[in-house]
């Protein structure tokens, strides 16, 4: 059967528990399912953020993380994933991601979801805005996870 | 070409797309970086680090020797900090 895939780019909150239990339903073949979430971090380098909004490219969002669901699935055995990326205003606490990966053992799952997560946050065109009591700054972004998605292409 | 920007780079530029007609001496996503940036000093502050821009044509990541003949939108943007 063919794998399901789910990508969402939304503005709402998304409930992790929701989505497993659809990513599962009625079947009886997955053995392992991963789940990652990254959350708003109230502290960034010791200050306090009120919140990080976040900007995207409408369609090219998608389109990147499709590009990237569709290599996972070609280098591992997934029965079935899920990316959820939020845009707009995000408070310390509220979810930002979530990467679901299902397999039939857990070594596929646990490793798709590393790859996707590291390619969602280098390769996706998602921009985040920090805001804290001195005004609002972009984010740079972190040479380490350049170096996390690039162990990915080392054969 | 429909050309998009996002981020600080949009910021910067003060508008998150345009319309423009680069002469045909602009081949490739860096040449169109000069010839925006020889706009007016809004473009010139955005792309002031050009080798820290990323480009992408319809979609897609592009690198910055790539040619831009038959795209129909470009867009430009800062380092991703997405997840």
């Amino acid at each position: 059967m063919t794998t399901p895939v789910t990508i969402r780019i939304q503005e709402a909150d998304f409930d992790v528990a929701r989505e497993m239990a659809l990513l599962t339903r009625g079947r009886t073949d997955i053995g392992a399912v991963v789940s990652f979430s990254g959350i708003c971090r109230g502290t960034e380098a010791g200050g306090e953020i009120a919140a990080l909004t976040l900007e995207h490219y409408p369609g090219m969002a998608e389109a990147e993380i499709e590009r990237h669901a569709e290599q996972a699935m070609s280098r591992w055995p997934l029965q079935g994933l899920t990316v959820i990326h939020r845009f707009g205003r995000i408070e310390p606490g509220q979810n930002i991601v979530l990467v679901l990966t299902a397999s039939q053992h857990r070594q596929a799952a646990f490793e798709a979801a590393e790859f996707l997560m590291d390619y969602v946050k280098t390769s996706a065109p998602f921009w985040k805005q920090e805001e804290s009591a001195e005004g609002s700054s972009w984010v740079e972004a972190r040479a380490h996870d350049d170096a996390a998605a690039a162990r990915w292409t080392k054969s | 070409m429909k050309v998009k920007y996002f981020a600080w780079v949009r910021e910067r530029i003060g508008k998150a797309e345009e319309t423009v007609e680069p002469p045909a001496s602009v081949r490739t996503v860096d040449d169109l970086i000069k010839w925006l940036s020889a706009r007016d000093d809004s473009y010139a502050y955005a792309f002031e680090k050009p080798k820290i821009i990323r480009a992408a044509i319809d979609h897609a990541h592009v690198k910055s020797d790539t040619a831009i003949s038959g795209a129909r939108e470009i867009a430009f943007f800062p380092p991703m900090t997405g997840g």
